[in-house]
């Protein structure tokens, strides 16, 4: 039994990478995931994830900013301390639009970026995930979980073929742990 | 996709002959990863003698008062506001690059937006600043905002526009921060993972665990698309409502109707300026040459003279509404600008504005590194007295003459002024130092497609336009990262 639990296919070059998914899956070999230093388009269509509802999270955080600046200054303006100015209605809607589309965007910009650091477990001082190092620089690098019953020959020829400059069997999952 | 490839008219965005990924990130990690030279730090402490400067003069004000400055009875505003306005409106160009941009597709944003958003940060800081040192008492800050007191609660009132100004620039900076900061993360992923020993557990920090999965690069592209997407109206109402300070008050020179698209023209317009002076030197000293290239400098200098344009025609139609109101009061305040005493200021303000900005017309001038680079110095010295003549030229003289009067600003005026530049460029040399100051993975995103070497390895493969080539090699001539001999065979 081999010590291997991931097996990395490192490639140089973002079109390569590509094909080696579209060979990996024509072989149904399950791709863990892939780690490129850039947004490469098309990935995520190719391993069936779903679109990100980051948008929805966003329409309700403004939303939530809009009426909360709204209620803060009716309820200051008008309930608690209306002031006449020169006879004016204390309830001047178009004089609350500057503030209440500020909070909307304030809302939705922390609300949203939130929400993504939340999903995504980003946070300052959180434990780098890495497996492997060259995958913020140079190298887009496919995952693949050695537990499955695929001999790993197989694999590291099939990752061969496709383009893959090394590929690599690791027994950590993570290199980035001491 | 990656393996897109562009038209070969379109000009290359990045240069050079042997750009690999790996030469990307390690010519913008550079100067992140090697102790600075000489340049910087020569740089970094004339700067930082003005920011010293800036705390001094500051903290004099905090002491004896804003009586310190030349302020008087007549003269409420002068370089302070002038001041607030400057910064604010140079950061404008941040976001616009940052937001606007990328709404519109224009990949040449990716190589110049991280820098220029710093920018914006580090402006909008210094505006800040100007605006609680005029309070004279820094803590009554805290009455700007909406918070429970002890007097009734005595609201603020969000009838006014200096309320409205409050909650846009506080939104503006943080919004800004979030955009920068996430847009930062996959960068500083990048450092981390080449750092070793305590730089590797301060980038680790910093980084927050990102690991470039295709998961968080599909989110993060979501996150970036919405920002810019908010950003885009926010950073267009920001100047709006600090036009407002002014349009919506009474005072001849002020109460004018197209303040609001004025400003924020002329925000663009200063920003762009700062851009150029901060890349034409960032990209000589860093040696960046082949990722901000020619065609981004013409650009910067194509949008100078539009939105320089726009403003001189704002101009323009001051005067002529100033002649047409029949207001006697408005048609003597434009006057002044130029026969009064202080028309000198109203001179540097239409001509460096209006006057210098129309040379961009021309290719040569738009090409030419030095001259953009003292234009673009010439239009932020024009910007600064456009607010000087907008503020202290229509107040000295208001409606009753005998309470006219001049303004004569102090050493602590001036101090507060050049510390604030100082200040701010200590900002801009500390970020270049420890941020990579071009986004190196949007950069490596238009690689295959926009590189020059991409677009000869096509002109090489043959069967593309003749005419279309001639074009393509004719507009490579301005570059100044492009062998032309290399074209010769090909």
């Amino acid at each position: 039994m081999s010590s291997t639990k991931y097996i990395l296919g490192l490639f140089d070059d973002p079109d390569d990478m590509m094909h080696g998914i579209d060979t990996l899956q024509k072989n149904s070999v399950p791709i863990y995931d892939v780690y490129t230093p850039m947004p490469i388009h098309g990935i995520e269509r190719k391993l069936g994830l779903k679109d990100s509802r980051l948008g929805y999270a966003a329409f309700m955080f403004g939303c939530l900013g809009g009426t909360t600046i709204f209620s803060m200054a009716y309820f200051m303006l008008v309930h608690d301390w209306p002031m006449n100015i020169g006879g004016k209605p204390a309830f001047a809607i178009p004089d609350l639009v500057p503030i209440t589309f500020e909070w909307t965007v304030l809302f939705t910009a922390f609300g949203m970026v939130t929400t993504f650091f939340y999903a995504t477990h980003l946070f300052p001082g959180r434990a780098p995930r890495v497996m492997d190092f060259r995958a913020t620089d140079d190298r887009f690098v496919i995952a693949i979980d050695a537990k499955g019953s695929i001999p790993h020959e197989d694999i590291t020829n099939l990752l061969k073929q496709a383009g893959a400059v090394e590929v690599k069997h690791n027994d950590r999952k993570y290199v980035s742990y001491e | 996709m990656a393996s897109h490839s562009e038209s070969i008219i379109r000009e290359p965005l990045i240069t050079g002959t042997d750009i690999t990924y790996a030469k990307i990130t390690n010519d913008v990690l550079r100067p992140v990863e090697n102790m600075p030279g000489k340049a910087w730090w020569i740089g970094f402490s004339v700067a930082s003698l003005g920011a010293c400067l800036w705390v001094f003069a500051v903290s004099y004000t905090f002491w004896y008062g804003i009586g310190s400055w030349g302020l008087n009875k007549t003269v409420g505003w002068a370089w302070d506001i002038t001041g607030f306005v400057w910064w604010v409106g140079i950061g404008h160009a941040g976001t616009l690059i940052s937001a606007i941009l990328l709404l519109f597709r224009q990949n040449w944003r990716n190589s110049i937006n991280r820098s220029a958003e710093a920018m914006t940060i580090f402006a909008v800081i210094c505006a800040a600043t100007y605006i609680v040192a005029h309070m004279g008492r820094p803590w009554m800050a805290l009455f700007s905002l909406p918070i429970p007191n002890q007097y009734g609660s005595l609201w603020v009132n969000f009838n006014s526009p200096l309320i409205w100004d409050v909650f846009a620039i506080s939104t503006y900076f943080s919004v800004s921060l979030v955009f920068w900061y996430t847009g930062l993360l996959p960068d500083l992923a990048t450092i981390r993972d080449r750092a070793t020993g305590v730089r590797r557990r301060i980038y680790s920090v910093m980084s927050f665990g990102w690991s470039g999965s295709v998961k968080t690069w599909q989110r993060f592209e979501t996150v970036c698309l919405i920002l810019a997407g908010i950003s885009t109206p926010l950073v267009l109402s920001v100047h709006t409502i600090v036009s407002m300070d002014f349009a919506t008050s009474l005072e001849p020179g002020w109460h004018t109707t197209i303040f609001p698209p004025y400003f924020v023209a002329g925000a663009i317009f200063s920003g762009f300026a700062m851009v150029q002076t901060l890349l034409l030197v960032t990209r000589k000293v860093l040696g960046l040459e082949n990722y901000i290239t020619m065609f981004h400098i013409e650009a910067m200098n194509k949008i100078i003279l539009l939105t320089g344009s726009i403003v001189g025609v704002a101009y323009l139609t001051e005067f002529f509404i100033a002649f047409y109101s029949g207001g006697e009061y408005e048609q003597y305040t434009f006057l002044n600008r130029f026969i009064g005493p202080y028309w000198w200021a109203g001179c540097m303000m239409y001509g460096c504005n209006v006057l210098m900005t129309q040379l961009m017309w021309f290719k040569k001038i738009r090409t030419n590194i030095p001259i953009s680079w003292v234009l673009s110095i010439v239009v932020n010295i024009g910007m600064w007295f456009e607010r000087f003549v907008i503020i202290v030229v229509s107040l000295h003289r208001d409606f009753v003459p005998s309470s006219w009067a001049m303004f004569y600003p102090t050493w602590v005026d001036l101090s507060v002024f050049i510390g604030s530049i100082g200040l701010f460029f200590t900002m801009f040399l500390l970020f270049i130092r420890v941020l990579p100051s071009i986004a190196m993975a949007e950069v490596k995103l238009i690689l295959k497609s926009s590189s020059e070497q991409a677009k000869k390895k096509l002109i090489q493969h043959g069967d593309l336009d003749r005419e279309q080539v001639e074009f393509y090699k004719e507009s490579l001539v301005k570059f100044d990262s492009v062998e032309i001999s290399d074209y010769e065979k090909v």
